[in-house]
């Protein structure tokens, strides 16, 4: 699989997510903001975490609006699989490409650690490794991660399966982390070729770090 | 000509840094206090006369960029 990950002023997760996806045995390329267009013969295009722009006036607000996402709308309007970890979430969001948007965390904190996650539905082309109901444990790190859409579009995810994960304990019940609608931590458009979470699986690749459940999330992409 | 323009969370999208504020003066004995709500003030200098031409342009502004209208509500001033 050949991965493009792409980088904005103040990305911080490039080479992390370089890491895991060549860990798993795939091509990656960096490709700047700035840029245009996509390497060809890409297979899956990743928005990485950080703090593009430093998060000014609101987190990937700015960044949408690179050339390269423009790029970006047009490989996934076509059916291009794109995924947004974390910062690239928020910027998923910002553009219009997931539904919703993500604030400032309840508790105003920045949270910075091992989360359980319940696996929601598995029905697409990212957790497809996972099992419905499996608790994945997963770092989480940030400050605007509070999911919130208006009821409408909260019945619309729950009836497409476009739910993939929330924030739960260690026996899938969902918790409160960050105050998002109905624990959410992870989505997808309706076309499910899109998907946006704010835990970041790149982190979680060696047991001896914590977790090496973000293998096998990140292997769905590649059966 | 001068914009500002104001941007709030919506009516019934929690405003946790206004709760935060709230709650912070309660403890500090203004009782009074029902309801905070914290937004952002954005102020723009325009090179632009018209002043129906600068409301329309601003509006754009937000709609496109300055604020996020899944969860936020802003207002235009301009003189």
């Amino acid at each position: 699989m050949n991965v493009a990950v792409l980088r904005f002023p103040g990305t911080n997760c490039e080479f992390d997510t370089q890491y895991a996806f060549e860990k798993l045995g795939h091509t990656t390329k960096l490709v700047w903001h700035e840029d245009e267009k996509l390497p060809t013969n890409i297979d899956l295009v990743v928005v990485p975490g950080g703090f593009s722009y430093g998060d000014y006036l609101r987190s990937g607000s700015i960044a949408r609006f690179s050339p390269i996402m423009k790029a970006v709308t047009a490989y996934a309007k076509e059916g291009g699989k794109v995924l947004g970890i974390c910062n690239g979430f928020q910027i998923l969001t910002e553009a219009g490409l997931l539904p919703g948007a993500l604030k400032r965390n309840n508790n105003l904190h920045f949270i910075s650690k091992l989360q359980n996650l319940c696996v929601i539905h598995n029905d697409n082309a990212f957790l497809n490794q996972c099992n419905k109901g499996e608790v994945l444990n997963i770092p989480i790190a940030h400050a605007d991660g509070n999911y919130y859409i208006e009821e409408a579009g909260l019945k619309k995810l729950e009836a497409n399966h476009q739910i993939l994960l929330r924030y739960s304990d260690a026996k899938g019940n969902p918790v409160v982390v960050n105050g998002s609608v109905t624990s959410i931590a992870g989505i997808c458009n309706e076309e499910k070729n899109v998907f946006g979470l704010m835990p970041h699986p790149e982190r979680a690749l060696e047991v001896i770090l914590g977790s090496d459940d973000g293998i096998r999330m990140l292997k769905g992409f590649d059966s | 000509m001068t914009a500002t323009v104001n941007i709030f969370l919506k009516e019934g999208v929690l405003d946790p840094q206004g709760k935060a504020a709230h709650h912070a003066l309660d403890s500090l004995g203004f009782s009074d206090v029902e309801n905070v709500r914290i937004g952002k003030q954005i102020i723009l200098q325009l090179d632009c006369d018209d002043k129906a031409k600068a409301q329309a342009e601003v509006k754009e502004m937000c709609e496109t960029l300055l604020a996020n209208t899944v969860i936020e509500d802003y207002s235009i001033e301009i003189h």
